[in-house]
């Protein structure tokens, strides 16, 4: 069920645009964003109420990166993966995150506290390798670093 | 030198609040264009003062407004997009504009969207850009307090409503019919033109989408005029450039020079040459989906005829530097791996001809390629080439990928001959899963 508040917010939504249906992605963020991911339930009751079948709204939800339709941790970590940071040696990071946190690519950690995933150029590549966590920023990046960065995150 | 557009952003200090940016000529393009100028006059101007676009396909931003249809009998409502999706690897130089100087973009719109007669106005920002959400959303407040926006702006008659669009990924996002359906709650797949979203765009209606850096340079043009937006560029092409240097230079960064500097002075000059140790062996000019250019290419002007004669495009105008102890294959391959990622999926030949050439470069790097490999990725830059997908991003991918055959082939042979990567130790690529 959409909340109150989710249903105040995806109005405002599809009062700006012509039909119900353009406010589609602006209503998935905004379940998102209450409940971390979008669920098969939260699918449907965002197909219902922006009047779209839910496959229709699966082929959008399934196709933006970060809308995510799996569960995923209280903290989303995305390595940029592009040319800059591959030249600047990502690769050490990754790893590194890899390893302390023992999970790769699209898994989550077992306290539920991080899911790492790739993410294509950051837009901060003289700055490289550089990452995001939640909606944080980190450039210049060594590993030495990241034991620091982790903990600021529970 | 005269550096319009980056004149009052200081990085790591807050961008200028709207009546900080009055005090320093803020606004005054839109107070003359809409007291002084008819939209024919303003599209005339910038169409005279060739200003190219500078999201990197640098048409020529007046010619590309004359296309929208005016007057009573045109379709309404028309709107104006800021396309600040700025998803390009190797792009990082509309960031700073967003981030340091939004009032400017602001001011931008404004006239863009007076110019084609726009009633609505939306800046399609990328999600990863969060501190330029904020300073957007508090400019646009401001912009509308101040009656910039809203109705009636300045008592002129002339309405404009504008909103903040944030992303939710996708490369594909940036391609300008792509980026219309995003914003109408659509699989960004591309559309097919004609209809060009100037005649049909947005909802259907005439829609202009112009890239942010092209964007901020009208209120300088408006102000200054067509002979003195020329005269800052070096060659032909008008007007200041934000060049971008990344890779394993000294100082890396993005600065505002004259269009036409040398790629040599933006490299040796402003990036502070190659850092210790390592050897320049190639640059991709502007972002991922450009031919690389070497030695001989370092004299060029970097502006659109002297780098598309030299084989390349400027693109974005960030360039990627390869040095000598990066792998070209491993390069080729981490640019391939983001363009089949990045793929819609919509055509067939970009769609199943990218993750082939991926999975080629792959076993190439790996020591696992055959000389035939090579034959069949010459026959990719062809096959996916322009003219044979629905949209320009499998062409933008052939390109690093033709001009790495063609300068580096050595490496690629050596690869395959020596079945493994001759740089392995420095830098092994692991598929990213």
């Amino acid at each position: 069920m959409l909340t109150t508040e989710e249903k105040h917010q995806i109005d405002h939504e599809i009062s700006l645009v012509p039909s119900p249906k353009n406010a589609c992605i602006e209503a998935l963020k905004i379940v998102q964003q209450s409940h971390g991911w979008v669920s098969d339930e939260s699918l449907r009751d965002v197909a219902d109420y922006v009047g779209m079948s839910t496959a229709e709204l699966d082929s959008v939800a399934t196709f933006y990166n970060l809308i995510f339709r799996r569960p995923v941790g209280r903290h989303v970590i995305l390595v940029c993966d592009s040319i800059s940071c591959y030249v600047m040696g990502y690769e050490d990071i990754r790893n590194q995150l890899f390893e302390k946190l023992n999970i790769k690519y699209g898994q989550t950690t077992e306290d539920g506290r991080f899911t790492i995933l790739p993410n294509c150029c950051l837009g901060t590549c003289d700055c490289a390798p550089a990452l995001m966590i939640d909606n944080d920023l980190y450039r210049n990046l060594t590993v030495e670093q990241l034991d620091e960065i982790l903990t600021k995150y529970t | 030198m005269e550096k319009p557009l980056t004149q009052h952003i200081v990085p790591g200090r807050k961008p200028l609040s709207l009546k900080e940016y009055e005090k320093v000529g803020g606004y005054q393009s839109v107070r003359k264009v809409l007291k002084e100028m008819t939209p024919q006059e303003v599209q005339t101007l910038v169409k005279d003062s060739n200003l190219r676009g500078r999201g990197g396909a640098g048409f020529n931003t007046g010619l590309k407004w004359s296309f929208v249809p005016m007057g009573p009998d045109a379709a309404t409502p028309k709107y104006l997009v800021a396309n600040a999706d700025e998803m390009e690897p190797g792009t990082f130089k509309d960031r700073l504009l967003l981030e340091g100087n939004p009032q400017q973009l602001i001011e931008g719109m404004i006239v863009a969207a007076y110019a084609i007669q726009a009633s609505i106005s939306y800046v399609f920002l990328r999600w990863a850009y969060k501190v330029a959400a904020q300073e957007i959303t508090q400019a646009i407040h401001e912009a509308y307090a101040a009656g910039y926006l809203g109705k009636n702006i300045l008592g002129s008659g002339f309405d404009l409503e504008m909103h903040l669009h944030t992303g939710v990924g996708r490369y594909m996002c940036g391609e300008e019919t792509a980026l219309l359906n995003a914003l109408e709650g659509k699989r960004a797949n591309p559309r097919a033109k004609p209809p060009f979203p100037q005649v049909s765009g947005l909802f259907g209606k005439p829609t202009i989408v112009n890239n942010v850096e092209t964007l901020c340079n009208l209120p300088h043009i408006i102000n200054n005029g067509a002979e003195w937006f020329k005269k800052l560029g070096l060659t032909e092409d008008a007007g200041t450039k934000l060049y971008g240097v990344s890779g394993r230079v000294k100082t890396p960064g993005c600065w505002e020079l004259p269009m036409g500097t040398t790629i040599r002075e933006i490299l040796e000059e402003h990036a502070g040459g190659m850092q210790d140790g390592y050897l320049f062996r190639g640059l991709l000019p502007g972002g991922a989906s450009t031919d690389f250019l070497v030695e001989e290419h370092l004299d060029l002007p970097m502006d659109y005829p002297s780098i598309q004669a030299a084989g390349s495009r400027m693109g974005t105008g960030t360039m990627i530097i390869l040095d000598d102890q990066t792998c070209p294959v491993g390069f080729t391959l981490n640019l391939q791996h983001f363009f089949a990622q990045e793929s819609c999926g919509f055509c067939t030949p970009c769609r199943e001809g990218l993750p082939w050439v991926e999975k080629i470069l792959l076993a190439i790097d790996k020591g696992e390629g055959k000389p035939e490999h090579l034959l069949t990725l010459d026959f990719h830059t062809k096959y996916l080439g322009p003219g044979n997908t629905f949209c320009a991003l499998a062409p933008g991918a052939m390109e690093p990928l033709q001009s790495a055959l063609k300068y580096f082939r050595e490496d690629f042979e050596r690869h395959i001959h020596e079945h493994h990567c001759p740089w392995s130790k420095s830098k092994a690529w692991q598929p990213s899963i």
